[in-house]
């Protein structure tokens, strides 16, 4: 029997999926780390600082694994905290290096106030991101509490369902990533330990393919130029930081079309079609939820189910939150009658999570206004199963039918009312 | 120096040009501005130490005037001065 993950995979995309793109590829068997860490090997970083946190653990000890090994030239630079990790990386990456590192949840944010240092120095650092909860309580399983409440950081942000797109799109985030146009650092996100710590089959391309896609890094005046001595990361004041501030905006702005692009390229290499989102049954669908990563595949599921019934349900997935793509996501949605959005985060704002909030603002400049609803769900690991999903399908349904939500914002699967 | 537009930066602010912070006029930051009257003044030599911004001009022995580009407007020369040959005056009069 296909996984959840493979269904959406195959059924998500187009038929162009089917992998028949000029790189050399083969299928193996890893764990999402195990998928991150060998992209990690391929694009073959000059410097990676990075210090372990559980999930993200496995992705740094299996690259220090290559990197002893003599499979990379990578400087490995050990650090006593994320604080440092990002630190060491922001000074690698002005000095004119390649530079990469991963982390989740407390890691992240214990990097905060150098992750908004290394986007406003637009250095482009690439770090996979596994998904955790943050404490407390103290809990290491996913949610995406973690990136979502980095969001406003000036880091691009990519979400993978499963290992084959984590591995993918570290790749591409290295091209966005270094683009003139861009210079932003990039999160690529993976679920903790369902995606990253389970096995699964994906396909890597070749590591000269790889090498010659990432191609050489060209820095803008790196540090160690010392023919052209240059200051990264000077002091500004009320008379030029807004400048610096506003052209920071264009650059995540033109990403847009850069993730777009550099997803065309990847394409020709290995048949595999990514995209701003994915969707499912969305075209004439009266009713759609949009969920991020893995829980897409077990929402696939349930919309065979729901059409086998008759009933018109679509599954959107977004990968790309930053920038957000407020115009393509609302036109996606726009003819559906009522959309649930699932955050696997909580803002405590009391009306909605990350999510439903950017998407219901997307919607209000739209001429179409689906009824809009959010469902939080599975904080800190809680399952989601295709049973909760099909209660926020059929909720939808009745908020379809009525023509407005019963309870805009609702807390799924937790015991006790809500 | 007129300011660039957002457009015109380098990304990040990085700088480019060693040493261009000699085109940065500090003074931009002056709220009070000393005026120097000539005639009252003895050139004592008190001001120019006094200083912060090493904006008082001195040329053999005799202050000629005042470095409007560096000066922050502290005060410290008027309130120094024996002759009282140095008054602060709001900048907005000079606007
Ligand atoms: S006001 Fe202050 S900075 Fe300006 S000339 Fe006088 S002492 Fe120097
Ligand atoms: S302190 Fe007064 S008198 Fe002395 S040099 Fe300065 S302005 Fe002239």
């Amino acid at each position: 029997m296909p996984t959840f993950a493979q269904k959406t995979q195959s059924k998500c995309t187009t038929k162009a999926n089917i992998n028949k793109g000029s790189a050399v590829s083969k299928t193996v068997a890893k764990t999402g780390t195990g998928a991150v860490a060998e992209a990690m090997r391929q694009i073959n970083p000059d410097v990676v600082a990075a210090y372990p946190i559980t999930p993200q653990t496995a992705i740094v000890e299996e690259f220090s694994s290559f990197a002893a090994n003599g499979k990379v030239k990578t400087e490995m630079i050990t650090v006593e905290s994320e604080h440092s990790a990002m630190s060491a990386c922001i000074g690698a990456s002005a000095a004119g290096a390649r530079v990469m590192t991963a982390t989740s949840s407390a890691g992240l944010a214990l990097m905060w106030e150098v992750l908004y240092v290394a986007a406003g120095c637009r250095l482009p650092i690439v770090m996979p991101m596994v998904n955790r909860a943050l404490s407390a309580p103290l809990n290491i399983h996913c949610d995406h509490s973690d990136s979502m409440g980095a969001r406003d950081a000036g880091w691009i942000q990519l979400y993978s369902e499963n290992s084959q797109e984590a591995y993918d799109n570290v790749i591409q985030a290295v091209r966005i990533a270094e683009h003139s146009d861009v210079r932003l650092p990039v999160m690529v996100m993976l679920d903790g330990f369902i995606t990253s710590h389970a096995i699964e089959r994906f396909d890597m391309i070749d590591d000269k393919t790889t090498q010659a896609f990432v191609s050489e890094f060209k820095p803008f005046s790196p540090l160690l130029d010392t023919d052209k001595p240059s200051t990264h990361g000077p002091f500004d004041l009320f008379d030029y930081y807004f400048e610096h501030r506003r052209s920071q905006a264009e650059a995540m702005k033109k990403s847009k079309q850069v993730i777009l692009d550099v997803a065309k390229e990847y394409e020709k290499l290995t048949g595999r079609k990514y995209d701003l989102y994915k969707s499912y049954q969305l075209e004439d669908a009266e009713v759609a939820v949009v969920v991020l990563s893995s829980t897409a595949g077990t929402a696939v599921s349930v919309v065979d189910k729901l059409r086998d019934e008759g009933i018109k349900a679509g599954l959107m997935v977004p990968r790309v939150i930053r920038p957000f793509p407020a115009e393509e996501y609302a036109k996606a949605l726009t003819h559906v009658k009522a959309v649930s959005v699932m955050d696997r985060s909580d803002s405590f704002n009391a009306e909605g999570a990350p999510l439903y909030t950017e998407l219901t603002a997307a919607m209000y400049q739209s001429g179409g206004r689906p009824v809009m609803s959010n469902y939080i769900f599975g904080l800190g690991g809680r399952d989601v199963h295709p049973s909760d999903i099909e209660k926020v399908y059929r909720d939808t349904l009745d908020n379809a039918h009525n023509g407005k939500v019963k309870k805009a914002v609702n807390y799924l699967g937790v015991r006790g009312d809500e | 120096m007129s300011k660039l537009k957002w457009q015109e930066l380098t990304p990040g602010g990085v700088i480019t040009e060693p040493g261009n912070s000699k085109s940065y006029r500090t003074g931009d930051w002056r709220s009070r501005r000393p005026i120097w009257n000539k005639d009252a003044c003895s050139h004592c030599m008190l001001c120019p130490i006094h200083c912060p911004d090493s904006s008082i001009k001195v040329k053999d022995k005799k202050m000629t005037g005042i470095d409007y580009d560096h000066c922050k407007g502290c005060g410290i020369c008027a309130n120094i001065c024996p002759k009282n040959a140095i008054e602060m005056h709001n900048e907005s009069e000079y606007k």
